[in-house]
């Protein structure tokens, strides 16, 4: 049994079923994992009662031959962005130290009732806004990835879902929720050699979900394969009404779909993708999965989406002016950190709660948006903003006319060690540059590992969908997965 | 178009963070590089173009007249919505007074 925590989702779910092993020896495993693995940061909080709790129900409903549901026996990381309970619920920040929610949001509910349990609230970027996960006021995530060259620099587990992407990588947890609001699935996933998915804008609900930038936040699973993501989807997928934006469509049977035959598909790649000075290590990568693509029966396609280069400016436009929206709830009246300085009007109080609460690079988001958005300035920036994004997504609409998905790689390079970018906030933007089209307009995309370059460090190949069609990315991704064969794991040194 | 420190002053104070002397200092160069980065696009030429308003297409519901329809947003959770106040008193947020 020293193994349960190298198994993944449908692993655990059919042994927790068929009685190989009981939930709670499963839950136990990860909880000490969790335990030994503090010099990592992954977790803000852990919740090891909660995991053995969710394991016990689930395996008193096994003695009595009740359903355990898709995910039943399943322990998973939650990442801190997600309102859960009476369990902290911080977003990294520290004008949300000691927020306990009264309530549970609809993705972490819909996964309780899957038969999941939680292992604790994963680390992040602070409210989400990060590529590297070093804006934490919790502190760095580190990897569980090294370079080989016997530095021990600490790696960066990409951002901003890197707590999640070190859990999973490090088996501190088999699976773990994500948040994608530019990238912060796909990018982690490919920096820790895992499987992440951002479904279609709308599929999973927003509620309870700390908000950054609304019209782009999108929640999703992160495992160690396909399978794993389409089991995990389908759990916290689903039409809210409490969510505006949800979408009300039946959720597909993603799992029992999956089929890695392309016969007659048709795999598009964006020549504005290939960018002057890539590396050459992400571009053999690339030609590498079209190789495996077209082995699994599909043709290949050269495609253009030609406004690609002017995505990232418009998402560093649109993200702040609605992040500088949505957090101006945090004034120290409702919930989280109040600064009133002795003799302090309400008007300082904001500012003093603000200023002590938001980190830097938060505060240089809602500056930007404020700016943006201010008079004067809406018309030059927010609104052009919206109309290229109109643009980058009427792209990917004449795209499918000739193409079902889309292959291109995840980011422009493997990780890099903490600190290595942190003078340059936009070098550090740069990290998204290939996740963010899909963003704005809204489509499914995931990345799945395809191998290591000549560090050792993993890289992953990303594929993107027509809305609704997650299934066809997670098909293509399936194909991908067996081909690669991607078995490399981070040694352990925690 | 480039912006100064009493600019980053002044959209701070619209934000409503308090910032040091220092911080603005800091701030200024930081911004106008992201504003430099996302200059770039009025080189596109979006005359033609309507600026998006939703991402996927979909209706805007509107839910049934029911009273407490569904618990979790419905009323009667006076003390839930206060339990994370920093300061709650006689069932209402505190704050400091703002009447002279």
């Amino acid at each position: 049994m020293s193994n349960l925590t190298d198994l993944g989702i449908k692993a655990i779910r059919d042994g927790v079923a068929s009685g190989e092993f009981t939930a709670r020896e499963v839950a136990e495993g990860f909880n000490a994992n969790v335990a030994a693995a503090a010099d990592l940061n992954a977790f803000i909080v852990t919740t090891p009662d909660h995991a053995l709790a969710s394991a016990d129900a689930i395996d008193a409903k096994r003695a009595k031959g009740e359903d355990l549901g898709a995910m039943g026996g399943v322990p998973i990381g939650m990442k801190d962005l997600f309102a859960t309970k009476g369990v902290q619920t911080t977003a990294a920040s520290h004008i949300l130290e000691g927020f306990t929610p009264e309530y549970e949001s609809t993705v972490s509910s819909n996964l309780w009732a899957a038969g999941a349990g939680m292992l604790g609230k994963l680390n992040l970027d602070q409210f989400a806004m990060g590529s590297s996960n070093e804006t934490s006021y919790f502190g760095n995530v580190t990897s569980p990835w090294r370079r080989p060259d016997g530095s021990n620099t600490p790696m960066s587990p990409g951002g901003s879902s890197g707590g999640s992407s070190t859990a999973v990588s490090a088996r501190l947890a088999p699976a773990a929720t994500g948040t994608d609001t530019g990238g912060s699935i796909r990018q982690p996933a490919a920096f820790t050699g895992i499987t992440g998915v951002k479904p279609t804008y709308g599929r999973c609900s927003r509620w309870g979900v700390v908000a950054f930038a609304s019209s782009l936040d999108q929640a999703g699973p992160m495992a160690h394969d396909v399978t794993d993501c389409a089991i995990m989807l389908g759990a916290m997928a689903g039409f809210d009404p409490k969510d505006s934006t949800s979408l009300d469509m039946p959720v597909p049977d993603w799992e029992a779909a999956l089929n890695s035959d392309l016969k007659g598909k048709r795999v598009g790649i964006p020549r504005e993708y290939r960018m002057d000075g890539m590396d050459a290590e992400i571009e053999k990568s690339w030609e590498q999965g079209k190789a495996w693509l077209k082995d699994a029966g599909a043709e290949i396609i050269d495609i253009s989406l030609p406004h690609t280069k002017y995505a990232l400016p418009a998402y560093y436009i649109i993200a702040p002016a609605e992040a500088s929206s949505n957090l101006a709830r945090y004034d120290g009246v409702r919930y989280g950190l109040r600064d009133l300085p002795d003799g302090a009007g309400l008007q300082d109080m904001y500012a003093e709660t603000r200023a002590a609460g938001f980190g830097d690079e938060v505060k240089r988001r809602i500056l930007i948006g404020t700016y943006v958005l201010s008079a004067g300035f809406y018309d030059a920036y927010y609104n052009q903003a919206q109309k290229i994004r109109t643009l980058v997504s009427q792209d990917f609409e004449k795209a499918w006319q000739e193409c079902d998905v889309i292959l291109a790689p995840t980011t422009p390079s493997a990780s890099f060690g903490l600190g290595e970018k942190d003078d340059d906030p936009i070098g550090m933007y740069l990290n998204d540059v290939f996740a963010v089209p899909a963003s704005l307009a809204g489509l499914p995309a995931m990345s799945v590992p395809c191998g290591v370059n000549s560090e050792g460090l993993p890289l992953g190949l990303q594929l993107v969908g027509k809305a609704f069609d997650e299934q066809g990315v997670m098909n293509a991704g399936l194909a991908i997965e067996e081909r690669a064969g991607f078995s490399a794991r981070a040694e352990k040194w925690w | 178009m480039s912006i100064d420190r009493a600019a980053v002053a002044k959209i701070a104070s619209l934000a409503r963070i308090k910032m040091s002397d220092e911080e603005l200092d800091r701030m200024a160069p930081e911004l106008n590089n992201i504003l430099k980065f996302v200059d770039q696009l009025s080189e596109v030429d979006t005359s033609n173009v309507e600026p998006m308003t939703a991402v996927i297409p979909n209706i805007m519901r509107l839910r049934e007249d029911e009273v407490n329809a569904d618990p979790k947003t419905g009323g009667d959770r006076r003390a839930d919505v206060l339990a994370n106040a920093p300061a709650a008193e006689h069932g209402f947020f505190g704050v400091p007074k703002v009447i002279e």
